[in-house]
């Protein structure tokens, strides 16, 4: 099953503890919606550094990174 | 194109570039007026644009610095050029005020914010280390509190009238720096006559160049609290090599003008006083860490709609008045007739900055979500 985490409207590093708690809890693939570029970017940059891949696709201007691993 | 350039800025070899170009810059701006081992101070320029405004009358430290101006709005432009400005607001600006008041306290304590301890480190001033153990030690305890679930809650997307008041004010500023208006006899605008305030590179360099550290911190995200913060929280030197690039250059930029003065006391615009040298930027730290940016940072965020960030911002302005008429700054080691005279906090600035700390971990310990 899908495992979501909202990180719309939270600065970082926010969304990067909550992408990363959720990724070190194993199970995939992991959802993480985000609001800003910054935190696109951030999460990305985390999720590959811990052996992730990540698909990132984009609605207005929010962002939704499928992390699998 | 442009996602191109996004991914660079935000490589690794991107956020080292633009910690070297900034490194440069701030010795250059040394050369050319600025305050010795000053070279970009967001702290100490927006209380000097405090001081300017009558906020408060420490007649040393009074000039509408250009470069606070181009910090805001070349990150305006990035912002916009990248299609990534975005007006946001409402996550616990109250706090943000506080936090940017202490965090003005704290560094005006130490006399400097984590940009000049950077750049006095690289003029070769010691006190600079003892600074930024002060502020290593702030910052892990906001860690401390991140780990522990605090945050200010989320912002909501607001109109895009409410990103532009901190630029706009930000024009504002640099019109009264070009017109110099005098608002009543003996009135601001103020501009010190000696002192800090009174050395000053030419004003089209220091806003081109504010400008351009504006624009090209926006697209790196560059943040000197975020570099030590990373580190801790997540083992990520993405950040801090930036700021080690930073220091790198200035060094040797300042090698390049003959600025290099290796020494521990008094080194100029700083003082020997251990104890709040390290109190003051502990206190800095935490409420960067706190409130999510350096100061710089929180003028970048502004600069692309952010508007608790602008709330800091205005909260550092406000800190630094209450900071000089209440006599909380610290105080520059002086030499009197040959002799080292140690400066550093008066008592009430002491007391301010215990206060300082006790309110951050206050905020720190009730603001926290439990999972």
């Amino acid at each position: 099953m899908t495992k979501t985490v909202d990180a719309r409207g939270l600065s970082c590093p926010q969304p990067v503890i909550m992408a990363q708690k959720a990724i070190s809890e194993g199970e995939f693939p992991v959802e993480v919606m985000v609001d800003t570029v910054t935190s696109r970017e951030n999460v990305r940059r985390t999720a590959e550094r811990l052996g992730c891949k990540v698909s990132i696709s984009q609605k207005e201007d929010e962002f939704t990174l499928v992390i699998t691993k | 194109m442009m996602e191109r350039l996004t991914r660079f800025f935000a490589s690794r070899m991107g956020i080292i570039l633009v910690g070297a170009i900034i490194g440069i810059f701030g010795p250059l701006l040394q050369k050319l007026g600025n305050p010795a081992n000053m070279g970009i101070c967001v702290a100490c320029f927006e209380r000097d644009i405090a001081g300017a405004l009558g906020l408060h009358r420490a007649g040393v430290v009074q000039y509408i610095r250009p470069e606070i101006v181009g910090f805001v709005l070349g990150s305006m432009v990035a912002a916009f050029l990248f299609r990534e400005f975005k007006a946001r607001a409402g996550s616990a600006p109250i706090v943000r005020f506080v936090l940017g008041a202490f965090a003005m306290i704290g560094a005006l304590v130490f006399l400097g914010c984590p940009w000049r301890a950077g750049f006095r480190l690289a003029g070769g001033d010691l006190t600079a280390v003892v600074g930024i153990i002060g502020l290593v030690v702030g910052i892990w305890i906001g860690v401390q509190f991140l780990r522990s679930g605090y945050n200010l809650g989320r912002s909501q997307k607001t109109y895009t009238a409410v990103g532009w008041i901190l630029p706009l004010l930000m024009v504002g500023l640099l019109l009264l720096l070009i017109f110099k208006p005098v608002f009543s006899e003996g009135g601001p605008i103020f501009f010190s006559e000696s002192g800090p305030g009174s050395q000053y590179a030419p004003l089209a360099v220091s806003l081109i160049i504010g400008l351009a550290i504006g624009f090209l911190a926006q697209r790196t995200r560059f943040c000197t609290m975020g570099a030590v913060r990373d580190v801790i929280l997540m083992r990520d030197f993405h950040l801090l090599s930036g700021l080690a690039a930073l220091i790198v250059f200035a060094f040797l930029t300042n090698l390049v003008f003959g600025q290099f003065k290796l020494g521990y006391a008094a080194m100029p615009v700083a003082h020997t006083s251990f104890i709040w040298n390290i109190l003051g930027m502990l206190l800095a730290g935490l409420a960067y860490t706190l409130a999510g940016g350096c100061p710089g940072r929180q003028l970048f965020l502004a600069g692309e709609g952010d508007g608790d960030s602008a709330i800091f911002v205005l909260g550092m302005i406000t800190g630094a008045g209450i900071a000089h008429n209440f006599n909380l700054a610290a105080k520059a080691d002086s030499i009197v007739d040959g002799v080292v005279k140690t400066g550093g906090p008066s008592e009430f600035g002491m007391i301010a900055v215990i206060l300082g700390i006790v309110v951050c971990l206050a905020i720190g310990f009730t603001m926290r979500q439990k999972a």
